[in-house]
């Protein structure tokens, strides 16, 4: 299993910080699924190994974070919060809107594998609302005209 | 520790500082309610079932979690407190599926009774209830996900106690779920611990799932009849078209050495009974084939050619091959057989520890071996040899949670990084077959130290390594059949010299102590006595051969050389086992009492279907020395227990069996007489007795008449009847016993079963089979997991 | 990111960096930064915990617990290792501020931290940041490392003797790690559900050493208190309320925004004069005054001091500051929806009231919302809650009971207007069917 020489550099650091080695597991996963795209079998059995843990254990994490995933998902993530503050300011309708405009429900991605829609919790933008998180980009004070705008510049980001 | 004293429900309750406030409770018979406590296991709160009101506590605490302090007043029960249990066990209702009726659990459901006892059954919900169908985790494992209540028993007892971690938690909420360690099924060690602890009908075992009702089912609670630990094991038995069949077996209710432990084999591979292939006639070789007879025809055939054989070429001339798994009685009864009938010494059985070298080193001291309990108490614990995660379950489960809950030393001695290396306190290897060596350097052979030192370890690290240990108190040694002759007596010797050390030999199967002690050797009588002994065996029984008899390599040589004209052997399989060559015993007679046509029963002239463990009564001696009773749960009418044919077989021989079995003697049954009974009255008392387990000692086929001649007898067998009969462990002094014998180590045959094979009985086990076919690692994977 | 707002009316501490690059830390230095852990270091660390005891700080993750006093709880003398842990998890509903400390300001929750740490002579901190904060992270973690070049944290701080080592910890998307116990558990990298206590984290914590967890924003205003005084500090607030606090102000505002208000601000101004008042003209309907976990207020209830005794008389909570303003054209039923539906999703599922009661009120709430709900309903929501209610194992239960108590006591005509296969009065037609749920 190989991963990048950043990864393998803050790895290496971050084992060293705590006096337990399983203590690095939650970060070091989500750096590791932002490198390849998704937890697979792979990869857990990787830092299973590495931090002395059975795949068991590891699956037991990762399926209790909810930014955690083992399936595949699409090249941008496009997360809708519809928490009360967003609700309030259009949250849902941003929702229903991306879900239209891209073809996809909740988790569902679209056939290019270019976007993933997402309702998700609040992302701590309440005072921003509505917004709108694309992989760990904010998008804050929406409208769906601005939000065509964010959905078109990620796909022209994409496909070049 | 200082006792704490605290106040609940107005009764004053004092316990020992430390002890949880739901412990408490229970010592004063005050039941508090709860799902994910469970003694011994780590703490939850989950379940929120425990909650109490404590004075000057704003909230309801959880009685599970608290530990109580001085002076605490405590309500376990008011309107406050049954609405909160009420509310917790309807929301646990909203998405359990109310499907009892066809639930294996129905009628021993702790949710049930929760429901019944706090009037929860009315639903307040009208939601549909989130569905997922039933999952098959292994062979004997199944879950059913709905009904699961989330308690985390499972995951604690496979973890904690077993030191399996085969259980996870996974997601979160309302979806987490118990997830089996490979995604859709487990590999484990198979124990259904989490299927027993499971306070619902979520986790259910292929074995019994949708066979039975609880309660259409009796309980009888025996002895396991696989490995040498002798669990106690509860079997659920329920009617069959001929005689009884077992649906079922647990422990729940705590009452053996095991507590509420069992391994794979005590719960489930009790299946071997109900094989298709059991054999269920008397077979007789008829023009070179064996067919079926009648017990008559057998019988008649077989005292025939005995009598001949002994009046033409004396008992020298017929071998006798004895068990490790028919019970004391049978054991000493054969021997008798063999000894006062046939007239000969030539017995023998398949030896797995050298329990004479054993006797022979104890001989004399007192207070030298171990109780299966004394392991869970030990303050430290040396291990020698042997795999006991393997070989002996219960021993591991002892071993593991004296380390857990005791903080119990463990030092490790092996060749192989065995399983149990993980509550090793130390772990030291040494080359395979250095263990009498490593023995002789315990007893203070400073020498061996040099050949030791190969392993890892130098000299001066042995030397300390041997000092740690004088310094242990109580120190239980448990050593494998690696270990054996002058070993053992050097083992004894380092231990005698500690303060309160203690011994524990290891042998293989359910009875190898006890067909030992009851002295199923050419040389030795019960209690190892020497063969010449003029002594209480002499004058009680009629003449006997007092010249050594053969053993089992004597026999076969002996058939070779086409002078053993019959061989009796009684549950064991030599040619199997020894891979003895079958065309030796072509001109011999050979009689086998058995359940399977195995290779010895193959080629014998005449078959006797046999009654296994589980279908009679009488003891076991564990490998320990725990002496404990066994009950007759199953049965097949088509069979007889290996006792009764014996007897039979010598009554067909002629031999008044007065002098064989003394019934009649002894404590006598209440045969009516007390009541002034007819004696059609006294027959159908003594039919009740026999359908109560109570044995009235009035036929010649009861055991209990032997079990008087042995606590007469053999030495250190005379422990509390009443209590062996009231289900308990009686520790046997092997110390009293003796000279025991030097034998020869190649004799010696351990039987190297794994969790999933238990011999002949495991190869007709659907159950254990399965399992082995299932697994797609190999045992030591799982061990390590 | 996030842009700032201000009023005339804000009391700039911990926020009188933000927007100038405090960042950068020889800007952050210029800005009298590092001054106070020197400060502190050059105190007995009882003198430095009793300067915040009487500074009147209380804790601003939402329990209010007096700072100074639960940094008191941590032994002198311990055999395992202390430590002290920064609560960033921000997930309440309704709350954005720490993002923004942590955005324009991370040098002062780094000194925050080493001011804990040397109060209760710990020598190893961590600052857990939630994981949808990334881009924060990484600013956390050059600020660390800039620290660390310049000497004042790692061996012999500030040439002091003090060790100290402060680590950046990662969330990975849960809510429930943000209670503190749920959130130890995360930092050992194990599911995120709470302890059981007693023991607390100050005797027991993480890796089982006595330990400090206080929020991003409280510690961040420590610094500030030690170059301040306690009675400066103390005095910009009310009693037993010390200093000033960020409101998150969001929903139906003029000009919603953080805003760094003294302690005790009265919420009626806060709505109507900071935040600028209600749109288009429409009026208030209600007032969630401390993040989703709070009661919320009816129109009659806004006039009352933003701290945290006097919201407590006034039955609800100041909790982490997070005001959401509802105007009238909001469902309440559907409010009360979102809002369960935010905790159904955020159980950790360890105890069965909070894992069932939330299930089972986000089911009959939806239902109810789409217009099948029945009389008994109503009642049973509320039954429903008040099982929950103090009954759960960790706080999130009470944190889902309470509010939705609230909901259904102060607005049962809305609820009762749902009844009778009626439409939600407030729903554009169809808008009802296409309701997204959240799955798991
Ligand atoms: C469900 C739940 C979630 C919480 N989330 C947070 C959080 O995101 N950030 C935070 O600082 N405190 C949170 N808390 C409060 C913490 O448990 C803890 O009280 C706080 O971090 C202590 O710091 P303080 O005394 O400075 O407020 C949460 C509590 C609960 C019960
Ligand atoms: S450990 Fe031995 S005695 Fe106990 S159940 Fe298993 S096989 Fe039977
Ligand atoms: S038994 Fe106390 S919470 Fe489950």
């Amino acid at each position: 299993m190989k991963f990048s020489e950043e990864f393998e550099q803050r790895f290496a650091e971050m084992v060293t910080h705590y006096p337990t080695k399983r203590s690095a597991l939650v970060p070091t996963l989500l750096y590791a699924q932002d490198e390849v795209g998704f937890l697979s079998d792979e990869v857990i059995s990787e830092l299973a190994s590495r931090l002395a843990l059975t795949e068991l254990e590891v699956r037991n994490v990762i399926s209790y974070y909810s930014m955690l995933t083992t399936k595949p998902r699409g090249k941008f993530n496009v997360q809708v919060c519809t928490n009360i503050a967003c609700m309030l300011r259009g949250g849902e309708e941003l929702l229903h809107h991306c879900s239209k405009k891209l073809g996809i429900g909740h988790k569902g991605t679209t056939p290019d594998g270019m976007f993933t829609l997402e309702e998700v919790e609040c992302i701590g933008a309440c005072s921003w609302a509505p917004a709108v998180q694309v992989n760990y980009d904010f998008h804050e004070n929406l409208t769906t005209e601005k939000m065509d705008k964010v959905l078109d510049e990620y796909k022209k980001r994409g496909t070049q | 520790m200082p006792d704490v004293n605290i106040t609940v429900d107005g009764k004053k309750v004092t316990a020992p500082a430390g002890t949880l406030l739901i412990e408490a409770c229970k010592s004063v018979g005050i039941e508090v309610p709860s799902f994910c406590y469970y003694p011994n296991l780590s703490l939850q709160g989950a379940c929120r079932m425990c909650l109490v009101k404590i004075e000057k506590m704003p909230k309801l605490q959880t009685a599970c979690t608290t530990v109580i302090g001085e002076g605490m007043i405590v309500t376990t029960d008011s309107d406050e407190i049954r609405q909160a249990r009420k509310g917790m066990v309807e929301l646990l209702l909203g998405n359990h599926p109310l499907d009892c009726p066809v639930c294996d659990a129905g009628g021993e459901c702790e949710l049930q009774d929760m429901t019944f006892s706090y009037g929860a059954a009315e639903s307040k919900y009208i939601e549909p209830k989130n569905h997922r169908d039933e999952q098959q985790w292994s062979p004997v494992v199944y879950f059913d996900r709905p009904r699961c209540i989330l308690c985390y028993r499972c995951v604690r007892v496979c973890g904690e106690a077993m030191d399996v971690w085969a259980l996870g938690v996974q997601n979160r909420g309302v979806s987490s779920i118990i997830a089996p360690n490979k995604e859709d099924h487990l590999e484990c060690e198979e124990c259904g611990m989490c299927i027993d602890i499971c306070p619902v009908g979520a986790l259910t075992s292929g074995a019994y799932r949708y066979k039975t009702r609880p309660w259409e089912m009796k309980h009888v609670g025996t002895t396991c009849t696989h490995c040498a630990d002798g669990c106690k094991t509860t079997l659920g038995v329920r009617r069959a078209d001929a005689g009884m069949e077992i649906v079922r077996g647990d422990n729940r209710d705590k009452s053996g050495i095991n507590n509420d432990f069992l391994c794979i084999k005590g719960r489930y591979a009790f299946d071997f009974a109900e094989n298709p292939e059991r054999i269920m006639t008397p077979l007789i070789r008829r023009d070179g084939r064996l067919t079926p007879a009648t017990w008559e025809e057998a019988f008649a055939l077989i005292g025939r050619t005995f009598r001949e054989i002994v009046d033409t070429h004396g008992g020298s001339a017929i071998g006798v091959v004895g068990s490790n798994r028919i019970t004391n009685e049978e054991a000493y009864l054969l021997q008798k057989f063999a000894r006062v009938v046939l007239d000969t010494n030539n017995i023998d059985h398949h030896r797995t520890a050298d329990f004479p070298a054993f006797a022979a080193a104890l001989s004399g001291k007192p207070g030298l071996t171990a109780s299966m309990r004394d392991v869970y108490n030990a303050a430290a614990m040396l291990l020698i040899g042997n795999d006991p995660t393997n070989r002996h379950p219960l021993l591991a489960y002892q071993i593991r949670n004296n380390v857990r809950l005791h903080r119990a030393k463990l030092h490790i001695v092996n060749s192989q990084e065995i399983k149990l290396r993980r509550q090793a306190t130390s772990f030291a290897a040494i080359p395979a077959g250095g263990e009498n060596v490593l023995a002789a350097f315990l007893a203070g052979d400073d020498a061996q130290a040099e050949s030791l030192a190969s392993g890892g370890m130098n000299r001066d690290a042995w030397l300390s390594w041997r000092d740690k240990l004088h310094a242990e108190p109580n120190l239980v040694v448990i050593f494998g059949s690696e270990v054996h002759g002058q070993g053992i007596s050097a083992l004894v010797k380092f231990a005698a010299a500690l303060q309160g050390a203690k011994l524990i030999c290891l042998g293989d199967y359910a009875n190898s102590r006890g067909a030992a002690d009851m002295g199923l050797y050419p040389d030795l009588l019960p209690g190892y006595l020497p063969i010449g002994d003029p002594g209480k065996f002499h004058e009680e029984w009629s003449a006997m051969p007092t010249a050594q008899g053969l053993d089992l390599r004597g026999m076969v040589q002996s058939a070779q050389a086409r002078n053993l004209r019959a061989l009796y052997v009684v549950g064991a399989n030599p040619i199997g086992r020894f891979e003895i060559d079958p065309y030796v015993f072509s001109d011999s007679f050979v009689v086998v009492q058995e359940m399977f046509l195995t290779e010895t029963a193959a080629i014998a002239d005449v078959v006797l279907p046999a009654a296994n463990a589980y279908e009679k009564a009488g003891t076991f001696t564990n490998t320990c020395g725990d002496l404990q009773q066994v009950k007759k749960a199953g049965d097949k009418t088509e069979t007889k227990s290996d006792f009764e044919m014996i007897v039979r077989i010598a009554d067909a021989m002629g031999f008044d069996i007065r002098h064989l079995v003394p019934f009649g003697r002894g404590v006598r049954a209440d045969m009516g007489q007390s009541r002034g009974a007819q004696s059609g009255e006294a027959d159908r008392h003594a039919v009740w007795l026999q359908a109560n387990n109570l044995e009235p000692k009035l036929s010649p086929f009861d055991p209990m008449a032997i079990l008087d001649e042995i606590q007469r007898l053999v030495p250190g067998y005379d422990v509390s009847r009443i209590n062996l009969l009231a289900g308990n462990d009686e520790h046997t002094r092997l110390s009293a016993c003796g000279p025991g014998a030097m034998h020869d180590p190649e004799l010696i045959v351990p039987a190297d079963d794994t969790l999933f094979t238990s011999g002949t009985l495991g190869r007709y086990s659907k159950t254990l089979n399965s399992v082995i076919e299932n697994r797609q690692v190999p045992e030591s994977e799982v061990a390590a997991d | 990111m996030a842009e700032l707002v201000s009023h005339p009316d804000e009391i700039k501490v911990v926020t009188r960096r933000f927007g100038m690059g405090a960042t950068n830390i020889d800007r952050y230095l210029e800005l009298d930064g590092y001054k106070a852990v020197q400060k502190a270091l050059a105190m007995p660390p009882d003198d430095v915990i009793n300067l915040v005891k009487n500074s009147g700080l209380r804790g601003r993750g939402g329990a209010g617990f007096n700072t100074g006093m639960k940094w008191s709880f941590v032994p002198k003398q311990s055999p395992k290792p202390k430590y002290v842990l920064c609560n960033g998890d921000e997930s309440e509903p309704g709350t954005c501020k720490d993002r923004l400390i942590f955005e324009h300001d991370p040098h002062s929750v780094i000194e925050g931290v080493m001011i804990a740490a040397i109060a209760v002579q710990s020598h190893a901190g961590y600052i857990y940041i939630r994981g949808e904060y990334r881009y924060l992270s990484v600013i956390m973690q050059k600020a660390l490392q800039d620290a660390y070049a310049r000497g004042f944290l790692g061996k012999n701080i500030f040439g002091s003797g003090y060790d100290l080592d402060i680590y950046w910890h990662g969330g990975a998307g849960a809510y429930e790690v943000g209670e503190e116990s749920a959130l130890m558990e995360s930092l050992e990298g194990k599911r995120g559900i709470p302890r059981i206590r007693p023991p607390f984290p100050a005797v027991v914590g993480l890796w089982g050493g006595p330990t400090v967890i206080n929020n991003a924003e409280t510690l961040a205003s420590v610094p500030h208190i030690i170059l301040g005084g306690a009675e400066w500090y103390a005095s910009l607030g009310t009693p037993k309320n010390g200093g000033t606090r960020l409101f998150c102000l969001s929903g139906h505002l003029n000009r919603p925004g953080v805003y760094e208000l003294p302690m005790g601000y009265n919420l009626k101004k806060m709505i109507y004069e900071v935040g600028g008042g209600i749109p288009n003209g429409r009026s208030l309907k209600a007032v969630v005054p401390g993040g989703s976990s709070t009661p919320a207020l009816k129109p009659e209830e806004i006039d009352v001091a933003m701290d945290f005794d006097a919201l407590m008389k006034a039955g609800s909570m100041l909790g982490s500051g997070g005001v959401v303003v509802l105007d009238d054209t909001t469902c309440m039923v559907k409010f009360a929806l979102r809002t369960i539906k935010f905790y159904q999703h955020e159980s950790c599922g360890w105890c069965i009231p909070c894992r069932e009661g939330t299930d089972w009120l986000k089911k009959t709430l939806t239902r109810f919302h789409q217009g099948a709900g029945l009389m008994k309903d109503i009642d049973n929501i509320q039954y429903l809650s008040e099982n929950m209610l103090g009954r759960t194992f960790c706080p999130l239960g009470d944190a889902a009971a309470m509010p939705t108590i609230a909901f259904v006591k102060k607005w049962r005509k809305e609820f009762e207007d749902h009844l009778e296969g009626r439409p939600c009065p407030f729903e554009k037609e169809g808008a009802i069917e296409q309701l997204p749920v959240l799955s798991h």
